[in-house]
Parts: C-alpha cells; sequence; structure tokens
C-alpha cells in the first residue's frame, strides 16, 4: 500500500457551463480512464466548477516543440489586419 | 429509547464511523488522487451524519433544558452508546480490505438511501435525497476498484477475495431487523430490510461475478453493534476520533 504507484498521467479538461469550450485544468495520475475521470472528478469539480469533463491520456497529446515556436507563431505577429481589432464587442455577447 | 431516536443514531453512526475510517488511510492511498477520492467520500459521509444527528436532537428534544447537538453525538457519548453496523468499524488493512468494506456498505447504502427517499418521515426522506446521489457516487468508485482488484493481477486478486471472505460475516447485520424497524416499517417510516438484502445480494453477486471474485457463502453472521457491543479496535477509534473534543471541550477554529 506504500508503494508508488505506476500510473499514466491524464490531462483534464473541463467545461464550465453549456456553451464554452472544454479548457485545460490539469494532470491526474490513473490506472485507466474510467479511474482518471473519477479522479478528476475529484480534484477539479468538487467546488462546481464544471458541468462536463475530458480526460486524455498526456502521452496520447502531440506538443509542438518550443525551439519552434519563431517559425511557428511569430509570422502573426505583424499581421494585424487578421486580428478583429476593429469590431466592438455588444455588451450582450458573453464568453468571448 | 423512542424507536425513531435509536433508527436515525444507528444511521448517523453508520456513516460517521465508516468516514473515521477513511480518514485514517489518507496518506496510505496507492497515489495522492486516491488519497483525495478516499476523503471526499469521508466528507460526504459527515454530512450525512451532521444531518441525522441534528435530528436526532430533535427528535430526543431538550435534556437538562438543552437540545443536543451534532457534536453531542459524535463527541460526548461512549463507545457502548455507538450503534453502527460491525461492517463499518473493520480496520483498514490493506487497500483491498478498504475497497471491498467500502463496496459491501455502498451497496446496501446506495438502494437504501434511493428507498428512503420515500420515507413518511420528511426530515429522512430530504436526507435520503441528498445522500442518494452522493451513494451512487461512492458505489461507482468502489465498485471500480473491486472490479479492478479482483480481475488485475494475481496478488490483487488474492487480496481482494481474501478481504470479501474475511467481511462477508458483517454483511448479515447491515439487513438486520428487531422491534425497531418493525415499529418504523410499521408507518413507513422505514422499509423492508429483506427486500433491500434481496437488491444487494443482487448487485453484489454481478460486481463480484464481473471482478471474478467468488460470493461466500453465508455463515455464521456476526452482529451486535447496532446494539452497542462493538469489537476491540473500536476503542482505540473512539479514543482518536473523541480525544480533541473531549481535551479541550468547547474549542474552536
Amino acid at each position: 500500500m506504500s508503494s508508488k504507484a505506476d500510473w499514466p498521467l491524464w490531462e483534464v479538461f473541463v467545461r464550465a457551463k453549456r456553451g464554452v469550450s472544454h479548457v485545460h485544468a490539469g494532470t491526474v495520475h490513473a490506472p485507466d480512464a474510467e479511474l482518471a475521470l473519477q479522479n478528476a472528478r475529484d480534484l477539479f469539480t468538487r467546488r462546481s466548477e464544471g458541468v462536463s469533463l475530458w480526460v486524455v491520456k498526456s502521452n496520447d497529446i502531440t506538443a509542438s516543440d518550443p525551439d519552434d515556436s519563431e517559425a511557428l507563431f511569430e509570422p502573426a505577429g505583424d499581421k494585424s489586419f487578421r486580428h478583429p481589432t476593429d469590431f466592438e464587442l455588444p455588451d450582450e455577447v458573453a464568453n468571448m | 429509547m423512542k424507536p425513531l431516536l435509536t433508527y436515525t443514531l444507528r444511521q448517523g453512526d453508520r456513516a460517521l464511523i465508516l468516514a473515521q475510517r477513511l480518514l485514517e488511510a489518507i496518506t496510505h492511498a496507492p497515489e495522492i488522487e486516491e488519497d483525495m477520492a478516499l476523503s471526499n467520500l469521508a466528507l460526504d459521509l459527515i454530512g450525512q451524519a451532521r444531518a441525522l444527528y441534528t435530528y436526532a436532537g430533535e427528535i430526543e428534544g431538550p435534556v437538562d433544558g438543552a437540545t443536543r447537538d451534532e457534536n453531542h453525538y459524535a463527541y460526548w457519548r461512549d463507545q457502548h452508546d455507538f450503534l453502527n453496523p460491525l461492517m463499518v468499524e473493520q480496520p483498514n488493512g490493506d487497500f483491498a480490505q478498504i475497497i471491498v468494506r467500502q463496496f459491501l456498505h455502498d451497496a446496501f447504502a446506495f438502494p437504501y438511501w434511493r428507498v428512503m427517499q420515500h420515507s413518511t418521515d420528511e426530515t429522512l426522506a430530504a436526507i435520503a435525497a441528498k445522500s442518494v446521489k452522493e451513494t451512487a457516487y461512492h458505489l461507482r468508485h468502489s465498485r471500480s476498484w473491486l472490479v479492478r482488484l479482483g480481475d488485475g493481477t494475481d496478488e490483487s486478486h488474492r487480496r481482494a477475495q481474501s478481504a470479501v471472505d474475511q467481511l462477508w460475516r458483517f454483511t448479515g447485520e447491515l439487513f438486520e431487523h428487531d422491534d425497531v424497524e418493525t415499529t418504523l416499517v410499521g408507518t413507513s417510516v422505514a422499509f423492508d430490510p429483506d427486500e433491500l438484502h434481496e437488491t444487494w445480494r443482487h448487485s453484489v453477486a454481478e460486481a463480484l461475478g464481473e471482478a471474478t471474485l467468488e460470493m461466500p457463502d453465508d455463515g455464521v453472521m456476526q452482529t451486535g453493534g447496532r446494539s452497542g457491543h462493538h469489537s476491540e479496535s473500536f476503542s482505540r477509534l473512539i479514543g482518536e476520533m473523541q480525544v480533541l473534543a473531549r481535551a479541550h471541550p468547547g474549542a474552536s477554529w
């Protein structure tokens, strides 16, 4: 009971309410997907933070390489026409 | 003691004593996530005990001019005043024993609270409505683990089977009925424990089958907890639970 279990890591995504996207909340250890969901429920939604949970094995996520960030992200920096900055958002629009 | 008071204390004590055992297990679970899960179960059970003890105070009425509160029932009764079934006071042992004890209890508690929502006693029905949702989750969690331990490695299977065999003799008491139950069943405050036993047996058999574990035969059942006769380790549990309140009466955060 004292030995450290060799459980994989799972990424947890929580949807706070209907109509918004799932947002990454953190990680849990669990032996399989069903228990990962239960552990995520206990850790991330115990204060009514969510209405839906996703768990994904951390190993199944393909991440961009930090060394590639110049090539991937910087070219967008000087293309301000891609940003909808000239639109005024009506007050009625929430969750943007 | 009024039958309704005895009945309410039995349920409150069942919840509190199981919570106390779960709290002893914190930092001993296989991973910190499971520590969280077990402590969440314990907190739900303490919440149920608080509601039941508050109601017990109302039923008992003023004693020496004051209504007894939840702390009175938890901290100021002696061990023979506790009326929990022996199952929930069984020592933790290994993780398999914690899970099997929890599962055998939850498989009882979930259908118990589900039917108690229809109690003619409005307070018990309201407590049941809240508790049934919590207990549905408890059962899901303990059942998930039971299946994984039973149908896991040779070692986990062996430990799970051994826990089932050891704890089986405490299952009968969960469905025992004496004059208290008979009186309350008569007015539909409570419901027939025999029917509940059938429901329990069915769901336990299904889960044990999935877990590739053998269901033991019903041998001699150990009883007495619900009349205040407890096992040896119980006095230590009570001592640890009550020491702070008794050493510092009226202490607060």
